[in-house]
């Protein structure tokens, strides 16, 4: 038994900020209350601290089986469980493709063995993710996945985008599209603008986004099944969810920290300003924050993408997309979002917890009987992020060496602590 | 107070005074080009390493050149030979080299920011020697001294860069450089390849699609070569390129009578430039020729050479000469 005394609970499903004590027995929340007493607990004090639902990352990348030179399960968990999340979904671009049965169940055996938390995985769409045949979809789910995605590129057509989305409706499982124009993208590095002009790097326009937001739109109205925008950047594309949602559609979307903190700007010849989407406007990141605080935005994910050093150290245009993102998402949450008044504490916290569950049709709430996945964080630790202290095996972050005020202090999965920062 | 350079990345970077002290430290290296015996001992015992990992013929010479008289050793990567082909990365060759205790590097690459990545991991200067489609410093300088010998000065001069902007790292660095002289741009070529956002790279920077508005007034006419290797956008057919930026002798009728034409070569004669042009009174391609060596000259005794900013200069002081 382990009793969490004296912290600050938000809970958003319940809409419930007020000090309780939790007691967690075995993996479940045995109950909660003030100045709740067992003998034999393990006490663990959260005075001065926020205890919320175990987060949820939608959107992770894991490289295993296949890249494990920049990222296992074991090291990509450790560093989500430094990052206060208890549950992470993986994305099936790995080698070989999460595209049938034996590998998800692979994914879930190494998880259950090795993962500092819960790794629910999420399949391929298409097999192999070539945008052709549709990959073994019902029977991955039979083996745990929770969501389909050809991500790292989009659902290929709207044709095929329609017929995953028909298959898919009856399993209950909804399609993550990466959204991009291949032909707008057209080989660009970072977002078209005045810096892509100035330093000479092939643009993306934000259409590229948006037209395949559109389209998925489009197909979600055909279909009538739940689809769900990944790390959505611009604002063409907020407004095609704000349309769906209007029209009650099961459209739903996701943000990356690094969207709503960095802009084009920012962006200089270190491949750590490298990612896909590319860090879009300041306007688009504005609209960005005030989807995330309206709630037109569902979830705070992180698209964590481990590269390790010798793929990452060198030219701009021909380093890989992507950026680590677990243990830097909370701090930038409170920093760029809750401290600056833009968001409250408890909308973001919806963001990690009940925001993303929805997405996957699941409930997350602290009561009686439910997983014993708490994420506990300081609104007001003071510390600075260095990626070599990361469990991760991958060190590209454009976020080294920024200083926080906030910070996740433990993680407890399925009543066990999976992370705990000393102090 | 001049602040010394460390590496010549591209001309964005740099103060109109930078620009200014090396534009006059190589007028007498232009002058040095017409003596018989062309070599300084100025750099003797100095190794300038040569990374051209993308072909070039008429900048790398001129590097080459430049350094060997100014008495410096070369050392040279072959970019079609070279270990890349094998697999090796850039950040792996350019630390090959810089073992063999080179004082300074040369580097040209496909790649935009390519020469930034280098010098932000060696220790010794830097040059760009064009990189993808962001910068062409050293381009940008010879061109400015050229235009200075021609037409006195550079404020308030009207110059106007034809052709296909987008992917031009010879134009970014001349915006760059004109614009810190109070120079008015125009910019003019197809609609896709000169954007209108452009205009937010510089002050006194106006977009124009029509050559002949671009043309008129002009004191100055750069015509870039179209780059065909470098173009990801649907290519233009070369008869609607002629028909509408070709620089033509009627078309130069329309700038300034005395108008300078420069282009950064190589030329494809009858694409964006008229033979009668490139060939003619008004032209400057071969000048820009002979004042790259003067201002690559420059460049490297200042960044390799070290010495201070009002020491004599090597090439009026002939007994530094090695003959």
């Amino acid at each position: 038994m382990l009793l969490i005394k004296n912290g600050r609970v938000i809970d958003p499903a319940s809409k419930t900020d007020a000090a309780l004590d939790i007691l967690l027995d075995g993996d479940r929340i045995s109950k909660t209350g003030t100045d709740l007493q067992a003998s034999g607990a393990e006490v663990f004090d959260a005075k001065g601290l926020v205890v919320a639902p175990g987060f949820i990352d939608l959107h992770c990348h894991l490289r295993e089986p296949g890249q494990e030179m920049s990222e296992t399960i074991e090291t990509g968990t450790q560093s989500a469980a430094r990052g206060g999340f208890t549950a992470v979904c993986c994305m099936p671009n790995t080698q070989p493709v999460n595209d049938n049965a034996s590998v998800t169940r692979s994914i879930v055996e190494r998880a259950a063995a090795a993962g500092a938390v819960r790794v629910w995985p999420i399949g391929a769409a298409s097999m192999g993710s070539r945008g052709e045949a549709l990959a073994e979809i019902s029977a991955m789910k039979g083996a745990g996945i929770v969501a389909v995605s050809d991500d790292g590129k989009p659902v290929a057509t709207a044709r095929l985008m329609r017929q995953v989305m028909e298959y898919c409706t009856p399993l209950g499982l909804p399609v993550i599209d990466h959204c991009e124009d291949p032909s707008l993208f057209a080989g660009g590095v970072m977002r078209e603008g005045p810096q892509s002009l100035k330093l000479g790097l092939q643009g993306i326009p934000a259409q590229s986004e948006s037209i395949c937001v559109g389209r998925d739109v489009e197909v979600a109205l055909l279909t009538g099944a739940r689809l769900h925008i990944a790390h959505m950047s611009t604002v063409g594309s907020l407004e095609y969810v704000r349309i769906a949602k209007k029209t009650k559609l099961c459209v739903t979307c996701e943000v990356t920290p690094h969207h709503f903190t960095l802009t084009d700007e920012d962006v200089c010849y270190d491949s750590h300003y490298k990612m896909n989407p590319p860090l879009a406007s300041r306007s688009d990141r504005d609209a960005l924050i005030a989807g995330l605080a309206d709630g037109s935005v569902d979830a705070i994910a992180t698209d964590h993408a481990p590269h390790h050093a010798a793929s990452k150290d060198v030219e701009f245009d021909r380093a890989p997309f992507g950026i680590i993102g677990f243990e830097t998402a909370l701090a930038l949450g409170l920093n760029e979002l809750v401290h600056t008044g833009k968001l409250s504490l408890m909308r973001l916290v919806e963001l990690f917890t009940t925001g993303p569950a929805r997405v996957l049709a699941m409930e997350r709430k602290i009561a009686a009987g439910e997983a014993a996945d708490l994420t506990i964080f300081s609104t007001d630790h003071e510390w600075t992020y260095r990626a070599s202290g990361s469990p991760s095996k991958s060190q590209n972050t454009p976020f080294e060496g920024r200083s926080f005020r906030g910070a996740p202090m433990a993680t407890i999965v399925a009543g066990r602590v999976a992370f705990c920062r000393s102090m | 107070m001049l602040q010394r350079l460390s590496h010549l990345l591209g001309t964005e970077a740099l103060t109109s005074e930078q620009i200014a002290f090396i534009l006059d430290q190589a007028k007498p290296f232009q002058e040095f080009q017409r003596h018989p015996l062309k070599k300084l001992a100025t750099l003797r015992g100095k190794t300038v390493a040569m990374a051209f990992f993308e072909s070039s013929t008429r900048t790398r010479i001129s590097f080459t050149t430049a350094a060997a008289r100014l008495g410096a050793d070369t050392m040279a990567l072959q970019a079609e030979s070279s270990s890349l082909k094998k697999g090796e990365s850039l950040l792996d060759t350019v630390r090959t080299l810089e073992a063999m205790r080179p004082d300074g590097i040369v580097i040209r690459h496909a790649s935009s920011g390519a020469p930034d990545f280098v010098a932000r991991r060696l220790e010794i200067p830097v040059v760009n020697a064009g990189d993808g489609t962001h910068e062409h410093p050293t381009q940008a300088l010879l061109d400015a001294l050229t235009i200075r010998d021609r037409k006195g000065k550079l404020e308030g001069r009207n110059v106007t860069i034809l052709g296909d902007i987008l992917h031009s790292r010879v134009a970014r660095s001349n915006i760059h450089l004109l614009s810190k002289f109070g120079v008015r741009i125009t910019l003019c070529g197809p609609a896709m390849w000169v954007p209108r956002e452009l205009e937010r790279l510089a002050a006194n920077l106006r977009v124009v699609h029509r050559v002949e508005e671009a043309l008129d007034g002009a004191d100055v006419v750069m015509v870039l070569r179209v780059q065909t290797e470098r173009i990801h956008e649907p290519a233009l057919a070369p008869d609607e390129y002629i028909a509408g930026y070709q620089l033509t002798p009627a078309r130069l009728r329309l700038a300034q009578p005395d108008a300078l034409v420069l282009h950064p070569g190589p030329i494809v004669r009858g694409l964006e430039i008229d033979s009668a042009v490139a060939d003619g009174p008004q032209s400057g391609v071969l000048e820009q020729v002979t004042n790259g060596l003067a201002i690559r000259m420059a460049l490297l005794y200042h960044l390799i050479g070290g010495a201070a900013a009002d020491a004599p200069h090597p090439a009026k002081d002939r007994s530094n000469a090695s003959d």
